[in-house]
């Protein structure tokens, strides 16, 4: 009974490591290949585009790691991105109510999908792909398909943009993003919700045989969920200065192959955030870096969809080995 | 058999829509005894044990823990009463380590945060109490356990909460001989370490050689309830296939003798 063999966390960053080693390989790969890739200022544009999808990815995590799926996560950002603009521009509210009433708004939309998931019992998959296109007329509904500009609260913008280190280019909205990366891998690893997270994702009828209130830790996870989307909403409104009402479609998908990337089990029970940050960086720096190498739009997708494949498939060798 | 039995339950009563599954069925298990469930396939071991669980409520009956009337509406009812079932469909989460398995549902925290050094420590001391050495660390995954190490771990999972009466659903039907061995072994050391086992099996060298007191359930009746000395393999296997053996088992009439 000695507590010194670790085998399963050692298995569990195997992929990790092969993750973070992908993802070195594509840095170095890219900085060969285009001498404007492993600039500053390309690099912060990469962690910028790693910021919202990543913050996405994390809440995702939970979601995926508990054996669900949640498909409202892109369209449902850019819903609470028109609704800061709705509590800043159109109601007037200050800068620090429309920001918290958005993030508790993306929780909303999560504890929604969490209630029909756990009480109604709707198949995850069924009922985010309804919320997905509910949030996406929604956000065109209450915005009239315009784009809202945040006249009011032109400091708005510093949320994601302001320098935290004078001199050097470090946005907040980065800072936030590595804060919020601690908050929720010490969530999932540390606490109870996360702890329920992995025994729901690897066997739901014993978590509840073992006293467990299911439904109400899904409902927790799923609202977790929600308020990321809620805080990635607010951030890529400030980063815009504006709260676009249109698109969002597929942008659930990078977030979801970010955390698939990253060694998390679409089957649920195993995960971690540090993969998933590692998933979001690769999803960002191949997006980045297609595009500055110039590989046409059309075979940036073709690419990306690739390289998922090969992670889902990693996954299911892993798997089979042990 | 003089003192009172630790949970015992008077003319239980239930169906499913219009299946009548337990009929008038009485059954008694006491403190550091193992009290062997026996049946055929479909007899309704697993009913009754899951009514004494809480997960379904009886129909009509009496159930007395302690002596006294109580009512259980739901596992955690049970669960209050220190009652708990290990499942013949292992309750294992594969994907969590032992402790964590052992501690599901009930996890130590310090504040917010979960304590797994507490747990780990008192996850150790419980399987060192049941002289638990088949496992190498208390930290593996329990997908990466053989069939009777998952067995022990359920049972110690069971027994780290002091439970008073533990059921265990046919613990050795996949295992092989050293592993049921092993686990008969633990099985015994559970009730002579004062608790109250009941033990459901189909294998009668197994239930000889652990049981006190052995129950046989006849197509949803409790047929005869008797201590293992007095009874011979033949006459439970009797029991288990025609409901009666000489003087013992059910009347014409259907009443118990
Ligand atoms: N949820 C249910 N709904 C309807 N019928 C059920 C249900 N559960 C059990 N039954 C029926 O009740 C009867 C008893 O089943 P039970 O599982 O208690 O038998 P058992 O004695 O445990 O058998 P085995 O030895 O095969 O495990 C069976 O005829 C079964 O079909
Ligand atoms: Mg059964």
């Amino acid at each position: 009974m000695t507590a010194i063999p670790i085998p399963a966390r050692v298995r569990g960053s195997v992929q990790q490591l092969l993750a973070l080693a992908s993802l070195i390989a594509i840095l170095v790969f890219f900085s060969f290949a285009s001498p404007y890739f492993f600039t500053p200022s390309n690099l912060v544009g990469i962690l910028m585009a790693a910021t919202v999808t990543g913050i996405l990815a994390l809440g995702t995590t939970f979601v995926i790691v508990s054996g669900g799926i949640d498909l409202s996560i892109g369209t449902g950002m850019i819903l609470c991105g028109v609704m800061t603009g709705v509590f800043m521009t159109y109601w007037g509210w200050p800068a620090w109510a429309g920001v918290i009433g958005a993030i508790l708004f993306g929780g909303l939309i999560g504890f929604i999908n969490g209630f029909n998931v756990s009480v109604l019992g709707l198949p995850p998959f069924i009922a985010t792909l309804g919320m997905m296109l509910v949030a996406s007329g929604l956000s065109l509904v209450i915005s009239g398909t315009k784009p809202i500009y945040f006249k009011e609260h032109p400091d708005f913008q510093l949320l994601m943009n302001y320098d935290v280190i004078p001199g050097a280019r470090f946005p907040l909205g980065v800072l936030i993003f590595l804060v919020l990366t601690v908050v929720a891998a010490v969530v999932l690893s540390k606490t109870i919700v996360g702890r329920y997270a992995f025994s729901i994702g690897s066997n739901e009828a014993a978590t509840a045989l073992s006293g467990v209130n299911v439904v109400r830790w899904k409902l927790t996870i799923y609202t977790i969920a929600g308020l990321f989307v809620g805080i990635a909403g607010v951030l890529a409104a400030s980063r815009l200065s504006s709260a676009q009402p249109v698109g969002g479609m597929g942008l659930e998908l990078e977030a979801i192959a970010a955390v698939v990337i990253g060694g998390t089990s679409l089957q649920g029970g195993r995960g971690s955030i540090a993969g998933t940050v590692v998933g979001a960086l690769i999803v960002a720096v191949l997006t980045n870096g297609l595009r500055v190498t110039a590989v046409p739009q059309e075979w940036q997708s073709v690419v990306v969809g690739c390289v998922i494949l090969v992670a889902v498939y990693v996954d299911m060798l892993r798997r089979k080995a042990n | 058999m003089t003192d009172t039995p630790l949970l015992e339950v008077r003319g239980l009563n239930k169906s499913f829509g219009p299946v009548q599954v337990l009929r008038d069925v009485d059954f008694s298990a006491y403190a550091g005894q193992v009290t062997a469930l026996v049946g055929d396939n479909g007899a309704g071991k697993s009913t009754l044990v899951k009514c004494l669980g809480g997960i379904y409520s009886i129909d009509s009956g009496e159930y007395l823990f302690d002596g006294k009337p109580v009512s259980v509406h739901g596992p955690r009812d049970a669960a209050a009463l220190g009652v708990d079932i290990v499942y013949q469909d292992l309750a294992l989460c594969d994907n969590l380590d032992i402790v964590q398995n052992m501690f599901l549902g009930r996890e130590i925290k310090s504040g917010i945060v979960l304590d797994d050094i507490t747990m780990e420590q008192k996850a150790a001391e419980t399987l060192a109490s049941l002289s638990v050495r088949t496992v190498q660390s208390v930290r593996q995954h329990v997908s990466s356990l053989s069939g009777g190490q998952r067995q022990t771990v359920a049972i110690a999972k069971a027994v780290l909460w002091n439970n008073r009466l533990v059921v265990l659903d046919e613990p050795t039907a996949a295992l092989g001989v050293a592993q049921t061995a092993q686990v008969l072994e633990l099985v015994r050391r559970l009730a002579d370490n004062g608790l109250a086992v009941v033990l459901i099996s189909h294998n009668m060298n197994d239930v000889f050689a652990v049981a006190d007191r052995i129950a046989a359930l006849f197509l949803g009746q409790m047929c005869a309830q008797v201590s293992a000395t007095d009874v011979t393999h033949s006459q439970i296997v009797e029991l288990i296939t025609s409901g009666r053996s000489g003087d013992l088992g059910l009347r014409q009439n259907g009443a118990t003798a």
